[in-house]
């Protein structure tokens, strides 16, 4: 079976916080361990600061968009802006590589995504905003203890 | 949850403790913190103690970077004590613990600057 939740919020800095809590709190249902969790959260807090700083530049009408599914033990998740997007993907995916040093970025956003997660997409288009689809499949060690 | 910042200095150490959530929205706020204090104290080095600290992404490691290489271009030092496992983590897969220095606790920490 597959279980669906769809959020928005304007694109704050404080909402990090609420979007990564509500992420978790809904995948908490198929049971994922500590580390699991925090991994989840740590890549959604990751897409949705790349959503508020580069995609809005911190304009703050800006939406933010976040899909979640899990089915059985594999979670879905789509964090979407519609901001200016990203030029040069491959750069942007570089570890260590920012375009904006200026402001303290470490350049880690996407080697995070992509050590925490199992597969990571990101669909950008210049000017109408970038799409990143993140799947990851949870351990069930617990289980075969029974 | 947000983070709330102590800051105490011990000698011409300043003592950063952090508890709560460090992400983009609380790293900006502790930037301002940080280098506010440095303006109006003399300060030598810098403890980072993490061991309050519930929640960091790459925000946090983006500020902590900052203010070790704004210690460092005063030609002092940072050291980073109590850090949790899933912190670990974020500072090995950027580097960051090779050129920061790692202790167990803040007093081996103050220790380690010659301080306590």
């Amino acid at each position: 079976m597959r279980n669906e939740m769809k959020i928005q919020f304007s694109a704050l800095s404080q909402n990090e916080s609420f979007a990564r809590v509500t992420v978790a709190a809904f995948i908490a249902q198929i049971d994922p361990t500590v580390d699991e969790l925090t991994e989840i959260k740590t890549v959604v807090s990751e897409a949705v600061t790349n959503a508020i700083i580069h995609g809005y530049e911190n304009k703050a009408t800006g939406m933010v968009y976040i899909e979640a599914a899990i089915e059985e033990d594999t979670i879905h998740l789509t964090i979407r802006d519609e901001g200016m997007g990203i030029r040069d993907l491959d750069q942007a995916r570089q570890p260590l590589y920012t375009s904006k040093p200026e402001l303290e970025r470490s350049g880690m956003g996407f080697t995070i995504m992509e050590n925490f997660m199992d597969s990571v997409e990101v669909i950008s288009e210049p000017s109408y905003g970038t799409t990143i689809h993140l799947t990851k499949y949870l351990t069930k060690n617990k289980a075969l203890c029974n | 949850m947000g983070l709330a910042v102590n800051l105490e200095l011990k000698h011409t150490v300043l003592c950063i403790r952090l508890d709560g959530e460090l992400d983009h929205h609380t790293a900006d706020m502790l930037r301002s913190q940080v280098e506010e204090y440095l303006r109006k104290h003399t300060v030598n080095h810098i403890v980072l103690n993490l061991e309050g600290l519930s929640f960091m992404d790459s925000s946090g490691l983006g500020v902590i970077l900052g203010r070790y290489k704004q210690i460092k271009s005063q030609n002092g030092e940072m050291v980073v004590c109590a850090i949790s496992p899933a912190v670990k983590r974020l500072f090995e897969m950027s580097g960051l613990f090779k050129i920061i220095r790692l202790e167990e606790d803040e007093e081996l920490a103050l220790q380690a600057l010659g301080v306590a």
